[in-house]
């Protein structure tokens, strides 16, 4: 193994890094069972692995507060578990089951939650952004001081709607943080292939939206970042957009092959950037955990993963009376 | 040679207008852009200019005139040279100028088309009704909604401080503010998705498209995001919202202004879609469209925004979506249709119940859901159907109601069923093309016949 990284100083207390080593291992975990799974041929149609970019989603949870929402793309099992959603229902839906939070009617890419403020789960890239405006709309209208986290990929960083959006939440001054999960590729297209300018936070200036670039591997990083675009929102200046520079891992979907890319620069990224490494080393180096404490989690997550996979297994389909259930209310 | 001024046409389906004032007398002398007098059309109050420099000689049609027809002299300009007498001969010369001033709008508003030998359904008896056009009783329907519920808001493109790009939101921002009556940029991929949003976080927006062609643009917001969401999230989450807009064909606007698209949004599970065509109906069917808990597609067009109908004066009249309406009784054949369709559908009636043919019209108003079950047992009753509308033939809502009659009533049919619909090309712009592109009462006159074997 390469030689790793000096763990950044932070000020942040070893009870908080646990708590983000705890929900980013929490993914990680989630999404390899459900890889399996779907090499099993238990999960079919798309599936849209989260690994590698856990950092993201688990440092703004951490910057949000009860009442705020959420949305995102297709790739959304990590927002779902990172919002408190439980591992047993995503998975189930994963596996179109009747214990699944769309009673196995959404699939991976459409499940929702209004206990949770999770507000899907978008299979049209981009359609979520505007959407996310309309939720800070909401908010505005009635007065919270709520924010709504919108997150979208690189590849929708090209959709026009996007800069409708940005245009209209920059002119009604709506508490939404834009957040651009910049994992490189869209689909197969790498970042350079396909935007004119790879500074992708910068997108937003020509709306007078303030911003900034995000290193998305440290989870104190973004957790940081998400804190100063919360408290702008909330202080009713606008909008915000965060850029944030990930990695996935794993292809596109389960059936990509990614040949776009080499094993070299994946294996590179794993060995010195893997973000849940870096904050297991920072609990290391400041004392916070012991390696029997980190191995007790470990065992706890993969428990909690393995219940969540059998329950989406045991689970029934839906009965065929819910093919015409839900069409309207 | 003396100039005669005509009464101008101004907006695509203006045919007659008000003279509301004049800038200019007799005797006075005009240059070319010279502001000569205010011209009030159903939607705005415009300014109408002099072309050529002379002098006014004559006025011939007083300030306050209502109902002047497009093309009546309105004035007579003297050039270089020529005296008032001039003017005197040019206007009594009425051949540049047949038209003139409309009889009926004159003194009293056209009268109302109402039903013939049905009752208005549930409306109690002693109601009083008072002559509405459909845009006043669009328009006051999203004004009692608004009245009632904090949480209806009204979002588009010259929905405010224009008052609407066809008058329909008139007196909205005053009476409601800004908060509530949003004016958005040109953005309607992302304003519907905006508005989608909105209803996922508990308002219920009205979203005005100023034609449902622009909706195209923003088609995959209504569909996917709208019309899905409730069923993908197994029932936790709904869309309550309202798409309304004028749909089809106006008047000479060309192939991308002019499509019905009933057709397509009818085929989509998870939207209601209705069209009226009546004043109370388009109020009514507002109404139940913003309380729905369900994203309704509310297609109004805007041949009809101007005509006038009985509407009850009830405090919360409301029409139920998916209920069709019996516009006129008969026995030789069933006439189907909605919206706009169903000028052509009526007018055929009262052509055809002069010879001897007794049409019954239903009038669908809803198109998801449809009232199955009024046009089935008034085809047992006649035997006989002919559908009218204003869309493409391909895939219409007419084939899909000829398929269930056919499944439905095969054995009641003496003639196959009859769509009259627009033709199977894109909107020509020229007169006479448009005028053959579209549905006819003479077409419908025609399939009845054939249908009837006369």
């Amino acid at each position: 193994m390469a030689a790793k990284k000096q763990a950044r100083r932070t000020n942040t207390s070893g009870e908080e890094l646990l708590e983000h080593y705890k929900n980013m291992l929490m993914i990680r975990r989630f999404e390899e069972k459900a890889g399996q799974l779907y090499g099993m041929g238990v999960i079919g149609g798309f599936c849209h692995l989260y690994i590698g970019q856990e950092a993201v989603v688990v440092g703004l949870e951490a910057a949000a507060k009860e009442g705020d929402s959420r949305l995102t793309s297709y790739r959304d099992h990590a927002h779902m578990l990172a919002c408190g959603m439980d591992p047993k229902g995503v998975m189930a839906e994963l596996t179109g089951r009747e214990g699944g939070y769309s009673r196995g009617k959404g699939g991976s890419m459409h499940m929702f939650s209004t206990e949770k403020r999770f507000y899907g789960g978008h299979g049209i890239v981009a359609a979520q952004v505007p959407i996310g405006a309309g939720l800070a709309f909401a908010e505005k209208y009635n007065g919270t001081d709520n924010v709504s986290f919108t997150y979208f990929g690189d590849g929708a960083a090209n959709q026009g709607q996007v800069y409708e959006a940005f245009n209209m939440a920059s002119l009604w001054n709506l508490p939404v943080i834009f957040v651009i999960e910049n994992n490189q590729y869209a689909m197969g297209t790498s970042l350079q292939r396909a935007s004119s300018s790879p500074e992708l936070h910068t997108r937003g200036g020509a709306f007078m939206i303030e911003s900034e670039a995000v290193d998305g591997m440290d989870v104190v990083a973004v957790k940081e970042a998400g804190m100063r675009a919360v408290a702008h929102c909330r202080a009713g200046k606008g909008p915000y957009i965060l850029g944030v520079k990930t990695y996935r891992y794993r292809g596109h979907s389960m059936s990509d092959p990614a040949k776009y890319r080499t094993r070299e620069e994946v294996q590179k990224m794993k060995d010195e950037r893997d973000p849940i490494d870096h904050v297991r080393d920072m609990l290391e180096q400041g004392k916070h955990a012991t390696t029997e404490q980190l191995k007790a989690i470990d065992k706890e997550i993969k428990k909690v993963v393995s219940e969540a996979a059998d329950f989406a297994q045991t689970s029934p389909e839906p009965s065929i009376d819910e093919l015409y259930t839900d069409i309207l209310r | 040679m003396t100039i005669q001024i005509l009464m101008p046409a101004l907006s695509p389906t203006m045919e007659e207008g008000t003279l509301a004032k004049w800038l200019v007398k007799e005797g006075d002398t005009v240059e070319s852009g010279d502001i000569m007098c205010e011209i009030e059309t159903d939607k705005a109050t415009m300014e109408f200019e002099a072309v050529d420099e002379g002098v006014i000689g004559k006025i011939l049609i007083a300030e306050g005139t209502e109902g002047v027809l497009v093309n009546t002299a309105i004035a007579v300009l003297l050039e270089d040279g020529e005296d008032a007498s001039a003017a005197d001969t040019a206007s009594a010369d009425p051949a540049p100028a047949a038209a003139s001033v409309k009889e009926t709008a004159t003194t009293t508003p056209a009268k109302a088309i109402t039903p013939v030998g049905v009752p208005m359904e549930d409306i109690p008896e002693g109601t009083t009704f008072t002559s509405t056009t459909v845009r006043e009783a669009l328009r006051d329907a999203m004004a009692e909604e608004m009245r009632a519920n904090e949480k209806v808001f009204l979002m588009g493109e010259e929905v405010g401080q224009y008052q609407g790009a066809y008058k329909v939101s008139q007196g909205l921002l005053d009476e409601f503010g800004e908060k509530r009556v949003i004016d958005t940029p040109i953005t309607e991929h992302g304003f519907t998705g905006l508005a989608v949003g909105a209803a996922f976080g508990g308002l219920n927006p009205i979203v005005e498209f100023m034609t449902f062609n622009f909706a195209m643009q923003a088609m995959d917001h209504i569909i996917n995001s709208a019309a899905k969401t409730l069923y993908m999230s197994g029932g936790q989450m709904g869309c309550p919202i309202v798409f309304r807009g004028t749909n089809g064909a106006a008047s000479r606007v060309g192939a991308q202004h002019s499509q019905c698209y009933a057709a397509w949004y009818a085929q989509i599970p998870g939207l209601k879609v209705v069209m009226p065509y009546s004043a109370a109906d388009a109020k009514g069917l507002l109404k139940s469209a913003i309380r729905d808990p369900n994203p309704v597609i509310f297609l109004e067009n805007e041949m009809i925004y101007g005509t006038s109908f009985d509407v009850p004066d009830l405090e919360d009249f409301t029409v139920p979506i998916g209920k069709a309406k019996i516009w006129r009784q008969g026995d030789d054949v069933t006439l189907v249709s909605f919206g706009i369709g169903m000028k052509y559908a009526l007018e055929a009636a009262d052509k055809l119940a002069e010879e001897g043919i007794s049409a019954e019209v239903i009038d669908l108003r809803s198109l998801r859901p449809i009232d199955y079950d009024t046009l089935i047992n008034s085809v047992k009753k006649t035997n006989r159907c002919v559908t009218i509308e204003e869309g493409f033939p391909v895939a219409s809502i007419g084939n899909h109601l000829s398929a269930t009659i056919m499944e439905r009533a095969f054995d009641y049919l003496d003639a196959p069923v009859i769509n009259c619909t627009g033709k199977d090309v894109p909107m020509p712009y020229a007169a006479n093309l448009e005028k053959l592109a579209l549905v006819t009462t003479a077409e419908v006159i025609a399939a009845v016949k054939q249908v009837t074997y006369r």
